[in-house]
């Protein structure tokens, strides 16, 4: 295990394996994301109503709904990063725009140019950017961390390379790496399997699980209805309003499903209510 | 041969344009990189056509031209945003809308001004390096040490924002302030370089050698580094053929920096055309990338 001391540092690693330390910060916070009547409109057109879940700490939650359902939507909107027409979103009782620093999101893919003249080891870095602080420079801390968060994702031969010259999947990575060197308590992904390989698949989840298991929010936009769906304990079923949130099992019914898809369903058969 | 190139800096006037075709060489690769990541080149262009109304305008009130430039500058990349996120009207649009306009009002103005007083609208246009005053020396290096200054220690902060914008203002960075900021960098760098190539000519010094050094290099400060020394050669070799065989300044330092750009592109090695597949002569490669064009 990591007895390594960061002198004073919160570093992931020791509070994934520390279980005591992690078993005492869920007894004392355990903060719970609570949205409440989140609307967003895109100009005239209305992408999101009146949405209102929770999102809990120590679960894997992923949001999910058909195409055009507002779920890229609702994710931007409860961070902030498109205006919203109504709606609060408090994390641990208090706004969540307050406290960004503990936020770590992970955009689209395809919303990313990848010939940016950038190398893994700049984007692992920009992880470190918010904890730095102003005009300053990365610390030898912040070096450490990253260069663990690239060994986590298995990606740490790779520090040199463009990320134009990378495949889906290890751009995908890349981004996890970033999203773990920033030392968040939220991680949200927008479509973090869209055209990539299973292994890269089956590191992100493990990841995601032990973020989970470190009592981080771990918030997915997920299109897939595959067998991917079952990593998930929670699940947010929108369809521009919510249909419904819960457990995996709570949420995944013929009914529900036949209320955000009409009809139209293929989801994973072993999961079927 | 070099006494030919010592030679002419006794003279003050070849010493004061060499300095500024250091810095506007320095600041315009710099700056320009983000333009060019951000695939805002056109921006560029559109605020260096921006500010000559400004330049007219505080030159008929005697007011400092390089203020009177920025000003209309920062004012053309906000009738710009106003534009696009007021109405439906696209962005690149919107600029052409708005630097025609305001180029318009520039060469309206500086016609009528010209005829009582002792200025030349060529030189503003394609620019007059081996004519500046040791005043100008004075504001392009004040407003370079700005620019340089804010770009270093802004550095990691605007990486991540022209990379992954949505990434950092998700976790809170100021990324409309860093827009803003990034764009008064801009202005500030075009009218820095004015006097040396002119604002049509600007765009040039902008993007040319971070384009060039993007075809060479993999990183950003890379990128700018090597784009500086490129522009730097330009605006100093330009600066000399102008000298030499009494050419226009600006467009002789713009011809070298895109000779260079050629150069790169035909033998960069990881992208160059002629480097990049080796079993084939030059003739047939030349033939291959025709039929393609064309196909």
């Amino acid at each position: 295990m990591n007895t390594v001391s960061w002198s004073g540092d919160r570093h992931w690693s020791q509070m994934v394996c520390d279980l005591r330390d992690v078993a005492g910060e869920r007894s004392a916070l355990h903060p719970t994301i609570t949205i409440s009547k989140l609307s967003a409109q895109y100009r005239t057109v209305e992408a999101l109503r009146d949405v209102s879940c929770v999102a809990n700490s120590g679960r894997l939650t992923g949001i999910i709904g058909p195409n055009g359902a507002g779920k890229s939507t609702m994710l931007k909107a409860m961070l902030g990063l498109i205006p919203v027409s109504g709606g609060t979103v408090l994390y641990d009782a208090k706004p969540l725009m307050d406290q960004r620093d503990r936020i770590a999101y992970v955009p689209q893919r395809t919303q990313i140019d990848w010939t940016y003249p950038a190398t893994v080891w700049d984007v692992v870095m920009m992880g470190r950017v918010r904890k730095s602080g102003w005009f300053r420079r990365f610390s030898g801390v912040s070096r450490r961390i990253a260069q663990d968060a690239l060994e986590r994702v298995g990606m740490s031969g790779y520090c040199d390379r463009p990320i134009g010259q990378l495949s889906g999947g290890q751009q995908q990575r890349v981004f996890l790496a970033r999203a773990l060197a920033q030392e968040a308590d939220i991680f949200c992904f927008d479509e973090p399997f869209a055209g990539i390989d299973q292994k890269t698949q089956s590191i992100i989840f493990n990841i995601f699980h032990e973020l989970a298991r470190a009592d981080k929010t771990v918030i997915v936009v997920n299109h897939d209805l595959g067998e991917s769906i079952t990593h998930f304990d929670d699940l947010i079923l929108l369809n521009t309003e919510l249909i419904a949130a819960g457990s995996r099992q709570q949420v995944l019914t013929q009914e529900n499903l036949y209320r955000a898809y009409g009809g139209q369903v293929g989801f994973f058969a072993g999961e079927a209510a | 041969m070099l006494e030919a190139l010592i030679e002419p800096l006794q003279y003050g006037f070849m010493q004061r344009s060499l300095i500024v075709a250091i810095l506007v060489g320095l600041l315009c690769a710099v700056v320009g990189s983000y333009l060019m990541v951000q695939r805002l080149a056109l921006l560029g262009d559109a605020i260096s056509h921006s500010v000559l109304p400004g330049l007219a305008i505080a030159f008929m009130l005697g007011a400092n031209i390089f203020v009177g430039a920025f000003i209309a500058g920062v004012l053309s990349t906000m009738a710009i945003a106003w534009i696009r996120t007021r109405s439906p009207i696209k962005e690149d649009a919107a600029m052409g809308i708005v630097f025609s306009a305001f180029f318009a009002l520039g060469i309206t103005l500086i016609t009528l001004i010209q005829k009582s007083n002792k200025i030349d609208l060529n030189h503003f246009l394609f620019g007059n390096i081996l004519g500046v005053t040791s005043d100008e020396v004075w504001n392009t290096a004040f407003i370079a040490a700005i620019v340089l200054l804010v770009v270093g220690l802004l550095y990691k902060e605007l990486l991540f924002y022209t990379f992954d914008p949505l990434g950092a203002q998700a976790v809170g960075l100021p990324v409309n302030l860093l827009n803003f900021g990034l764009m008064l960098l801009i202005a500030l760098t075009i009218v820095a370089s004015m006097k040396a190539v002119g604002v049509i000519l600007v765009l040039s010094l902008l993007i040319t050698p971070g384009a060039t050094a993007y075809l060479l290099v993999k990183r950003l400060h890379q990128v700018m580094m090597l784009g500086a020394a490129i522009g730097i050669i330009s605006s100093i070799s330009g600066m000399y053929l102008s000298y030499f065989f009494n050419l226009p300044s600006g467009p002789a330092i713009v011809l070298v920096a895109s000779g260079l750009f050629v150069l790169a592109l035909l033998f960069s090695p990881s992208y160059g055309i002629f480097t990049q597949r080796h079993s084939d002569s030059g003739a047939l490669l030349l033939w291959r990338e025709i039929k393609q064009l064309i196909r």
